[in-house]
């Protein structure tokens, strides 16, 4: 079945009728100068309606989606996208908005944008957003753009951002392309920020210290407090990672933290789908002294209307071609208006509740190298299966037969054969039960029968797929001359 | 595992075949075995002046990204073409047909602060988990 | 409401396997000090509330069904096929996560795969990406990638490029030793002897957009081929609808191609989510930001897909990876293949063209009027900019045409003082021969 719709195709078939042009014909040649006209057509597949329909909706059963799979990947926040969200957004009048239509004419849109960047502040204490930056990493980057803005503002060149070692691998990457350095911090021994370690590195080089709280272990940083203050007595400003704040809603707040500027996904913690790989949405908060550094434009309140103003002399500018992901945004507002506070709580606290009891259920089988209470998510270490020569790898493999998605393996770094597991809120005691029971089957297997895991998965529509020859001979598009590999098997 | 005793090694797992006008330079067989299937080499282009302990070259696996650090200073002489041709070669034979590239030493006494296969095996040794 | 299952008695069940006494000893580990004292947050809202309050929020938009928008600037509007949204709006397309396990994720790994492939064959280039977040980030990083192979220093941009686009550039790359320098335009399209005295061999690339952001056509060859002359690569930043007709950037010898494709079947949204597309040359395949989908064989032989060429990416090589991206814009991908692939080459070559009666039957009756002129005298797709010679202002004029339901052109000023007179029109496919009429009607009768 994973026939490609260009091998489906067939010359002269056609899918959709586009209406007659109403008005005059002109020919071609009156309407573009041969020079710049196509000489050949792109190779499209040709396709009737059903071809379509019937090729697309089979390849979506060949995915293991939030909707049809426990999918528990650590630091992805993968919970139920409810389905009202996406119907509200749809609606024409969210949907076929122009980003330049007078502000008369999208009232509404600017009010929910300025509402949501409310909300955004309340929940997590800081001062003002912006809800431009289309992702999490891109909100890392107008965060980091932000902290060079306000040290070259105050005649400082402050080159350096101090990253934990079990950081996001876009920390540093967004602290690259922002041109600072990266200094590594090494975790201490309870997976925490070590506060002499922390103090040894802060000089007047360094820009800002850029951490997760909850960190990706799913540990809180219990010196917070010292760590902020610490990192301001050096002029340094925080950076907090809030990939993880579906721990902290209605909880805790990152600006009474002491924390400077962080940035939200709004497709983990407020609920957005996560569409395959995207869209996300990275909106960043800051505290006040941060806040004319903000990129433009922002949507401000003027009596009773709302209206975007380009304005800002000390802005880093823009990240978007337009104000970010609007679409995804709507979602999220109607997110936060559909729990209320109560509801963030409840859903804070049943996150936690649900990681604790997974990691209760499974600590007796493999080890939790720190051992400190977790919040959200945590990071069991597989290694006791490597004496049965069987990898993390193999038992994440082996999960999806089970009808589980695979946790995120191999992170954080700072953890041997790690898996680390995010159950989100949304989850039932006996999905969580069911999801145990497979990882202890699978351990039992492991000694038993180790090569079933070597060669897992054996029910899906593929078994494992080789990753090396993909990366040696790299095949990234179809050619039409290109001969179908056997599928018979299939 | 296989340390040849002729060559000498860097603590990053180098090794480098002493020679005042091409010194040959590899990665070792504890470093490949690390690295699983070697997927892409990316080498230096000749000509190119080195610092001892620089990154010239990179060794790709799936999931993994190696620098390799010059052994010693001097100017890439050679590079194979065998290795961006077939990386595999670097798993195959590590220490003869996957060599990577060549170096003409400008300061052959830094050769003399690199490990002997000896110093280098109680390195890998100790790396080992218990 | 909220979305958690748990009755009091799970709670309870929970908390003893855990081996706590209550809920509040799962928090021991945050701090007093930091916990949260007040959430001023409203009350939480039932479906139908929710329902009833956002209809209020609808109540004061205008959509581009309601008043007929001659916008374009990067955003214009375009019809959706129904199967697009029917198909989509499937679970298993919504709500999977990047495709990291990918013997669980072939659905979308293959999707992407054809994505790909039919991205590379609209721009007739070698290697495309899967996604990135939107046409001025792509181009952004089309720049970065520039900066980083070629190890020059200097950028070349026209100042018909999207004034947007330009700014994102610059924030981009800000935190580089580099310089952006802009490419005049007398006449709506670059000054190609400003160019040649502007090339030399510390030129990383030249940068323009097919159609410009005046709705010109850019001599792209010849700036193309003047950036290879000093070793500088040529960049584009394309329009796809319009590639239906107009030349590809493979055709005039491009190094990187970028483009906003949300109008491949994704709705405007008041400017996002965008589908940033981004293809190069087969040279640059490993220097690219971004995820991949590559084709290979699983342990059976069966053809099979996976994301490949990863060690570029944050995830594996942190700070010297080749961009920052991570999330891209996956479900719009989905979108814009259904939609190619329902159209196929004979209607998308269609939908250019309607596209471009739409536009120049727009042109010609503006011109008629006598009180708009062109201005400039180039050949354009489906936007072109006038100036507006009686004594209103194109605002003056927008208000009035706002009230009959119309969404007039866009004044340029604010972007370019020195056209203050001037204003940008687009017409689509979704743009009827009765909204011209309308149109010019209230224009007569101002």
């Amino acid at each position: 079945m994973s026939e490609l719709i260009f091998e489906k195709s067939v010359p002269g078939r056609r899918g959709y009728r586009l209406p007659a042009h109403d008005g005059p014909q002109r020919p071609l040649r009156d309407l573009l100068p041969a020079e710049h006209l196509r000489r050949q057509p792109p190779r499209l597949p040709e396709a009737s309606e059903l071809d379509v329909v019937r090729h697309y909706t089979r390849l979506s059963q060949r995915n293991f989606s939030v909707d049809t799979h426990f999918y528990p990947l650590g630091s992805c926040t993968m919970k139920y996208n409810p389905k009202l969200n996406d119907r509200i957004a749809s609606w024409s009048r969210f949907a076929d908005m122009h980003p330049l239509h007078p502000a008369s004419c999208a009232q509404g849109l600017l009010r929910l944008l300025y509402e949501l960047e409310q909300l955004l502040c309340e929940i997590t204490g800081m001062h003002a957003f912006t809800l431009q930056p289309a992702a999490g990493a891109q909100g890392e980057l107008t965060g980091l753009k932000m902290v060079r803005a306000y040290h070259r503002a105050k005649r400082q060149d402050r080159s350096t951002i101090l990253i934990p070692d079990s950081a996001h691998g876009t920390n540093p990457a967004s602290a690259s392309l922002s041109g600072f350095q990266v200094m590594e911090l090494k975790s201490n021994a309870h997976g925490l920020i070590d506060l002499a370690e922390l103090r040894g590195r802060l000089s007047n080089d360094v820009a800002a210290l850029m951490l997760t709280n909850p960190n990706t272990l799913g540990l809180f940083e219990r010196d917070i407090l010292a760590i902020t203050a610490l990192c301001h007595e050096h002029g340094a400003l925080v950076y907090m990672d809030g990939a993880n704040m579906n721990a902290l809603l209605g909880l805790a707040k990152p600006g009474d933290m002491g924390v400077d500027l962080l940035q939200l996904n709004l497709h983990k913690t407020f609920s957005t789908p996560h569409g395959g790989g995207g869209p996300g949405a990275g909106p960043v908060g800051v505290s006040r002294s941060l806040e004319p550094f903000l990129p433009v434009p922002r949507v401000r309140k003027t009596g009773k209307r709302f209206v975007w103003d380009e304005r800002g002399r000390r802005s880093i500018g823009r990240v978007h071609a337009f104000y970010g992901n609007v679409g995804v945004l709507v979602r999220a507002y109607i997110y936060i208006r559909t729990l209320g506070r109560e509801g963030l709580e409840r859903t804070g606290r049943a996150a936690i509740l649900n990681a604790n009891y997974l990691k209760a259920r499974l600590a007796d089988v493999f080890p939790v190298p720190f051992a400190g209470r977790c919040l959200h998510e945590f990071v069991v270490s597989l290694t006791p299966l490597k004496a049965c020569g069987v990898t993390a790898w193999d038992v994440a493999k082996r999960l999806l037969d089970y009808g589980f998605y695979a946790p995120t393996v191999y992170f954080p770094l700072v953890v041997d054969e790690a898996f680390m597991i995010e159950p989100t809120e949304t989850e039932s005691r006996e999905t969580l039960e069911a999801f145990a029971n497979a990882l202890r089957g699978i351990a039992q297997e492991a000694r038993t029968n180790p090569e079933l895991l070597r060669r897992a998965p054996h029910q899906l529509p593929v078994n494992r797929v080789d990753d090396v020859k993909a990366a040696r001979e790299p095949n990234v598009r179809w050619t039409p001359s290109q001969v179908p590999v056997s599928n018979t098997s299939g | 595992m296989q340390i040849p005793p002729a060559l000498r090694y860097t603590k990053t797992h180098e090794w480098i075949f002493p020679d005042e006008h091409e010194a040959m330079v590899g990665i070792t067989a504890h470093a490949q075995e690390e690295l699983r299937d070697v997927v892409y080499v990316e080498l230096p282009p000749l000509g190119k002046q080195v610092n001892q302990g620089e990154p010239v070259a990179v060794v790709e696996s799936v999931k993994a990204a190696f620098d390799i650090y010059a052994p010693v200073s001097g100017t890439i002489v050679k590079t194979n073409a065998a290795v961006t041709q077939s990386p595999q070669v670097v798993n195959k034979d590590c220490y003869g047909e996957g060599w990577l590239f060549a170096i003409q030493p400008s300061r052959p006494s830094e050769v003399n602060t690199l490990m002997t296969a000896d110093a280098y095996t109680k390195l890998i040794t100790s790396e080992q988990p218990s | 409401m909220d979305y958690t299952p748990h009755t009091d008695a799970d709670i309870q069940d929970m908390l003893q396997t855990i081996g706590v006494g209550s809920p509040e000893d799962l928090l021991a580990e945050i701090p007093q000090e930091v916990r949260c004292r007040s959430l001023n947050v409203p009350a939480g809202l039932s479906e139908t509330e929710v329902l009833t309050l956002c209809e209020q929020l609808a109540a004061s938009n205008r959509s581009m069904h309601e008043f007929a928008s001659f916008l374009g600037f990067g955003a214009a509007h375009h019809a959706i096929p129904t199967i697009v949204d029917a198909l989509s709006a499937r679970g298993e397309w919504l709500t999977p996560y990047t495709p990291y396990q990918a013997e669980a994720s072939q659905g979308t790994l293959q999707m992407i795969y054809e994505f790909q492939t039919m991205i590379c064959e609209l721009m007739g280039m070698e290697v495309a990406n899967a996604s990135l977040y939107d046409g001025a980030s792509a181009l952004a990083e089309a720049a970065t990638l520039a900066l980083r192979v070629t190890g020059r220093r200097r950028l070349l941009i026209g100042e018909t490029v999207h004034p947007h686009y330009r700014q994102v550039v610059s924030t981009y790359v800000s935190g580089f030793p580099c310089v952006v320098q802009e490419l005049p335009a007398a006449s709506g399209v670059a000054d190609l002897e400003a160019l040649s005295a502007a090339l030399n061999d510390d030129v990383a690339a030249v940068i323009l957009q097919q159609p410009n952001v005046f709705g010109c056509l850019e001599p792209m060859e010849q700036a193309v081929a003047a950036a290879h002359q000093v070793g500088a690569l040529g960049v584009a930043s394309v329009s796809p609808i319009s590639l239906g007709l107009l030349q590809p950037p493979g055709a005039y010898g491009a190094d990187i191609a970028t483009a906003e494709g949300r109008s491949l079947g994704s709705p405007v949204a008041y400017g996002g989510p965008g589908l940033g597309l981004l293809t190069t040359t087969q040279a640059l395949l490993r220097k690219i930001p971004g995820r991949i989908a590559g084709c290979t064989v699983d342990q059976s032989g069966r053809r099979s897909f996976t994301l490949t060429l990863q060690t570029r990416e944050q995830h594996i090589r942190r700070e010297k990876a080749t961009s920052n991206v991570c999330t891209n814009e996956g479900w719009l991908c989905l979108r814009a293949t259904i939609f190619l692939s329902f159209l196929g080459p004979e209607g998308f070559r269609e939908l250019a063209q309607l596209n471009a009666q739409k536009a120049h039957e727009l042109h010609s009756r503006l011109v008629e009027l006598g009180f708009m002129k062109p201005l400039f005298d180039q050949p354009f797709f489906h936007e072109f900019a006038m100036r507006c010679l009686n004594d209103h202002t194109v605002e003056e004029i927008n208000r009035k045409l706002l009230r009959q339901g119309l969404i007039g052109g866009l004044p340029i000023g604010r972007w370019y003082p020195h056209h203050p007179d001037a204003s940008l029109w687009c017409a689509t496919e979704t743009i009827a021969q009765t909204d011209i009429d309308r149109l010019i009607d209230a224009l007569k009768r101002l």
